[in-house]
């Protein structure tokens, strides 16, 4: 569904990606990880064309991502993107900015979208939010409104750009629980995180990114708990065991 | 103190006369720089090359004139091309152009003092320029634009004074008018400090009330 071939992206004079293929299937859910500045983020900001990438070839559905032409408002009503920083809109409610796409871009009629936003925020655990604006709610719950307004646009697929980085330690689980329950109703999901246990529990695959290629990849099992790459091995001694 | 009251009583009637210009010479030119003033801020966050450095050129051109040259250069030179203007009309243009640079600046500032992360979203959800401006950017902007734009309207205000150097008969010239025919200065020309100032209390209170609002946030 979600198709890379050999994508290379620079910024000024510094290559992040350098050659960069993978195929993600739909009801796939795939952690890429590896160390920052690795190019994990610009992957999937590539893949709904917020960053331009100049080779290479990014499709969805057979429809090539270009973030020059037309087709990209429609790509990106379909790969919907949730933030590290959440990036929720601060002048309007938890309720209106979930329906704010489905209403103003898809022209959804405002009853049928305020409706499904209603349910969208209960399941996220926040039916009683949605007359709160952001900076009223936590982190935590400010994601969680993130997600539902992801979900909103019903989407094919949601990329998340370590969705649990800014947050307190003690709010991470409820927005990975909402996460996995994501996963399990079957959404295709590329998650760049830190969150090994969310990998290992969640992901159907896992991709290690390091100085902007695939270093490894593979069923998450397999790549956490028996890398081959001493690079891969390397990142999760560190990231497992900091100290 | 009892001259003074019996003069203000025979000049304020002629001095609101040039009041309600100055009111009139204000809002028009208030409205004409707003409105100009986002055509460039626009311009300038548009990232189009050409529309950027039009603007930006436009600015500092405005920027670096005196407003009065410039009513002159309206109401004086503009008829050598076949342009003529009331003096009102030249007034309101040559300080609604005039302004507009400032309101430009702070327009851009606004726009610009909006997180990056914003733009992103409205993208990242099929929202086209227009409508991310429209929708995402200007609403948040807004709340940072508008005490900048109530000083910006005290200024105005004040600065509408300088018609009076093309002959539109607003409070000042009405004064200076009335002055020049009694000799009465300091009767004359407190009267006039005093309706310009209460002219602005309103303004003064209404910029107050928009920085502890943005403060509240």
């Amino acid at each position: 569904m979600i198709e890379l071939k050999n994508v290379h992206k620079s910024f000024g004079r510094n290559e992040v990606l350098k050659g960069v293929s993978a195929s993600i299937c739909k009801g796939e859910v795939v952690c890429i990880i590896g160390p920052s500045g690795s190019g994990k983020s610009t992957i999937l900001r590539c893949i709904n064309g917020l960053e331009r990438y100049e080779s290479g070839e990014i499709s969805i559905d057979g429809v090539i991502v270009d973030s020059e032409k037309k087709s990209i408002g429609m790509i990106r009503t379909q790969v919907s993107m949730v933030f590290q920083k959440f990036n929720l809109f601060p002048h309007r409610t938890a309720l209106e900015n979930v329906v704010e796409g489905p209403i103003y871009v898809k022209k959804e009629s405002k009853d049928s979208a305020f409706e499904r936003g209603r349910a969208l925020l209960v399941s996220v655990g926040l039916g009683d939010k949605e007359d709160a604006y952001p900076p009223q709610l936590s982190g935590g719950q400010q994601q969680r409104v993130a997600i539902a307004r992801a979900l909103a646009m019903q989407p094919k697929a949601i990329l998340f750009d370590e969705p649990t980085s800014a947050l307190d330690p003690e709010l991470v689980g409820d927005v990975l629980s909402v996460m996995r329950k994501l996963a399990q109703s079957g959404m295709t999901m590329v998650v760049v995180t830190h969150e090994m246990g969310f990998a290992r529990e969640v992901a159907d695959r896992v991709m290690f990114i390091d100085e902007g290629v695939i270093v490894e990849e593979g069923p998450a099992a397999n790549i956490l708990n028996h890398p081959k790459h001493p690079r891969t091995k390397d990142f999760l001694r560190r990231v497992l065991h900091p100290i | 103190m009892i001259q003074f009251f019996k003069d203000a009583v025979e000049f304020v009637p002629i001095l609101l006369q040039g009041a309600q210009l100055t009111v009139l010479v204000t809002t028009g030119s208030l409205i004409f720089s707003t409105v100009l003033g986002m055509i460039w801020a626009l311009m300038r966050v548009s990232k189009i090359h050409a529309l950027v450095w039009f603007s930006t050129t436009m600015i500092n051109l405005l920027r670096g004139i005196p407003i009065i040259v410039l009513l002159f250069y309206i109401y004086f030179v503009m008829p050598d091309f076949g342009l003529s203007l009331s003096a009102l009309h030249a007034a309101i243009i040559g300080l609604g152009i005039a302004y507009s640079a400032y309101q430009a600046e702070n327009f851009r500032a606004g726009i610009e003092a909006i997180d990056k992360g914003q733009v992103e979203a409205a993208m990242a959800m099929g929202m086209n320029k227009s409508m991310t401006m429209r929708r995402v950017i200007l609403p948040q902007a807004v709340r940072i634009i508008l005490p900048p734009y109530g000083n910006t309207m005290i200024m105005m205000l004040k600065d509408s004074s300088q018609a009076s150097t093309i002959t539109v008969a607003e409070l000042a010239l009405q004064g200076k008018l009335i002055a020049a025919s009694n000799f009465k200065n300091a009767t004359v020309f407190t009267l006039v400090a005093l309706m310009y100032l209460i002219m602005c209390i309103p303004l003064i209170i209404l910029v107050r009330h928009l920085e502890k609002r943005n403060a509240a946030k």
